[in-house]
């Protein structure tokens, strides 16, 4: 039977189970969206090819797999570049499927022609010009596969619009693409880990988003207690082992808590998993946990000795290298180490944070009592997004969704109408800043249209507020384009785009209105107006160690 | 990275087996120039079914394990080492059979 390339499409899509696209028509993918009208998938209409992408990253980050986004050619493709980025950094699997001038006119300058492939090749982890209808067979099964397999990342699918309209003779169909199984760890490798574990005075555990990508937070939790060794996890590893876990100690590095850096200082050991030594949680790399050995796992071969040289390394799933280690590594009691982590932890309490609820800190607190382990948290990015990431009892993984490694603005909103397009079971709660609100705010139209239960928090500071806190810290207060003069009335737009808007500034009793607005069902923006001048603290200068932070307690030494 | 005080190391050849497809020399071309490696010269040619070979002309120093390590993940690369004992002065002898008489190209 002959099928266009459009249906050929769909059709591969159904067949790998894809019941959700988000994504925005044009001239140049019209073919694949006529062929969409008549398919099982549920397509989301977004605002902005930006919002498409992230809402597809939201699904994917929720559920961990891949997510399926659409634009057209010209501005729809390049207005995907930010979300695409934003997938390889933070390894997140997606499909980006983008509609191309026709064949014969590439390389014309024709109408909304634009190089996605030369666009996207540095941002994916492969992308595809596909040039025939028959080739979309092959090509479309195998964007999942890369897309899901080891680390994953994005894969752009640009499809020209006569590849779409042209007919094919379809015989079997291929088999959906999946993520290959990982290969089996080496034993000798284990044993080589297992034997310097057991040595080990001072360990410490280091977990990234590839622990929560392999499902293997149980496991590093039995190895932590195992070893009884305290866990520290990076942006996009909160949640992997339970923020109660009483080894457990948040997250490390920049804004990472003066007795977590401090204790990662002094370990003699250090066991990591699905991480990269990234800067933001390395602070200088040299001085990174100085005295210790290295035991390096990922995924992904090119991030072993990339940034930090490990004296044992495996280019392995997390999940079979944690169950591999916990075969071979005997239960210790290591209480010396125990007691310097609870002397440490001792001298840096808590701040007193009173119970002003338009303190930031408090925000988060009172967001953190009303919602349940299962709750998803997305954010912006910026000081609210660092506030969430110290102050948000994360307790599961896959429950933090926020843009670790590109940091973008504007990501919050669009990838919490994801998590809650793929999982309507969960509560799902945006936490943004007024800055980062504005950034994808059209998408404030979409969440109204599908009327999903998706509340937005803006922390309202009328400042870039990240951007003012390194001016006072590290410029010499000279501020400079980091404060909002205008500053718009976040209830009222909520209003205007037909949701629910909540202005805490303007309640008698905030907590108890922010914590009504969160419990009542459906969608919801309540803006709170917080401290203008509140800094995100402690801090790591940028290019500092992490030990020389400023701010937090002061007595840890 | 730390200051090279060691005098500029002699190349060393990587032997790669591509994908021949449009394409695949922007994404390797486009991997140095992101990852800010060095690359000194570039031989290519297709070896039948669908392949290429291709011999790339790089640094010996200290991002040479990196630079392999992503190679490696690129999709379209099928294979790449350390081409051992290769002529490093074919780079350089090219040069004659293109340009014979070293003037200027016409």
């Amino acid at each position: 039977m002959k099928h266009r390339g459009s249906e050929i499409i769909c059709r591969l899509l159904e067949r790998q189970g894809v019941e959700v696209v988000a994504g925005i028509p044009g001239g140049s993918n019209l073919p694949l969206y006529d062929a969409l009208r008549d398919s099982a998938i549920r397509h989301v209409l977004a605002r902005h090819e930006q919002g498409a992408g992230f809402i597809a990253q939201g699904m994917a980050r929720v559920t961990g797999r891949p997510g399926v986004c659409l634009a057209t050619s010209g501005p729809g493709a390049t207005n995907l570049l930010t979300a695409i980025a934003d997938a390889k950094l933070d390894s997140v699997p997606l499909v980006a499927i983008t509609g191309q001038v026709p064949l014969p006119m590439i390389g014309t300058d024709a109408f909304q022609e634009v190089d996605t492939y030369g666009l996207t090749l540095p941002i994916t982890k492969h992308n595809f010009l596909v040039r025939s209808a028959a080739e979309l067979l092959e090509v479309i099964p195998l964007a999942f596969t890369l897309a899901a397999s080891g680390r994953p990342g994005p894969v752009v699918v640009d499809v020209p619009k006569d590849v779409q309209t042209a007919s094919i003779e379809v015989g079997d169909w291929p088999e959906p693409g999946r993520a290959a199984p990982p290969a089996l760890c080496d034993g000798a490798v284990l044993d080589a880990m297992a034997e310097r574990i057991r040595r080990a005075e001072r360990p410490v555990l280091y977990l990234g988003g590839g622990v929560a990508q392999a499902g293997a937070g149980g496991l590093a939790r039995e190895l932590a207690h195992r070893m009884q060794a305290p866990v520290v996890c990076t942006l996009m590893g909160l949640g992997a082992v339970p923020c109660d876990d009483p080894l457990c100690l948040g997250m490390l590095g920049m804004h990472g808590a003066r007795h977590t850096n401090l204790l990662m200082d002094e370990a003699d050991l250090l066991v990591v998993a699905g991480a990269r030594f990234d800067d933001r949680a390395t602070g200088r790399a040299a001085e990174f946990c100085r005295h210790a050995d290295i035991l390096h796992i990922d995924i992904d071969a090119s991030e072993i000795d990339k940034i930090k040289k490990s004296c044992v390394s495996l280019a392995a799933d997390a999940g079979l290298a944690l169950e591999g280690l916990l075969a071979r590594v005997a239960p210790a009691a290591r209480p010396a180490w125990a007691a310097r982590l609870a002397a440490l932890r001792a001298a840096d309490p808590a701040p007193p944070a009173g119970d002003d609820p338009l303190l930031p800190q408090n925000l988060i607190r009172l967001i953190g009592e009303v919602s349940t382990p299962d709750t998803v948290v997305s954010t912006d990015v910026g000081q609210h997004q660092m506030w969430t990431a110290q102050g948000y009892p994360f307790r599961r993984p896959r429950r933090l969704l926020t843009s670790g490694g590109l940091g973008t603005m504007g990501f919050g909103l669009p990838a919490a109408i994801g998590a809650a397009l793929a999982r309507p079971d969960l509560p799902v709660v945006c936490v943004s800043g007024d800055g980062s609100i504005l950034m994808n705010v059209q998408e404030l139209a979409t969440l109204a249209e599908l009327d999903l239960n998706v509340k937005v928090v803006v922390m309202n500071n009328a400042h870039l507020g990240l951007v003012r806190q390194q001016q006072e810290l590290f410029y010499q207060g000279r501020y400079f384009a980091s404060s909002f003069s205008a500053r718009p009335d976040f209830a009222a737009i909520a209003r205007g785009f037909g949701l629910r808007g909540v202005d805490l500034g303007a309640c008698a009793d905030p907590a108890a209105a922010l914590r009504a607005a969160l419990s009542a069902p459906g969608p919801c923006l309540v803006n709170a107006p917080v401290h203008e001048t509140e800094n995100v603290l402690p801090m790591v200068p940028p290019g500092a160690a992490n030990r020389e932070m400023i701010g937090g307690s002061v007595h840890a030494n | 990275m730390p200051t090279e005080t060691v005098p500029r190391p002699a190349g060393i050849v990587l032997e790669l087996l591509v994908r021949n497809h449009p394409g695949v020399m922007a994404h390797i071309t486009g991997l140095f120039a992101r990852r800010a490696f060095n690359l000194e010269g570039i031989l290519c040619g297709p070896v039948g079914g669908d392949r290429s070979r291709m011999w790339l002309l790089v640094n010996d120093d200290a991002k040479l394990e990196q630079i392999v390590k992503q190679l490696a993940k690129l999709h379209d690369v099928m294979s790449v080492g350390e081409r051992a004992g290769a002529d490093v002065t074919l780079f350089h002898r090219l040069e004659a059979a293109l340009c014979p008489g070293g003037g200027r190209p016409a």
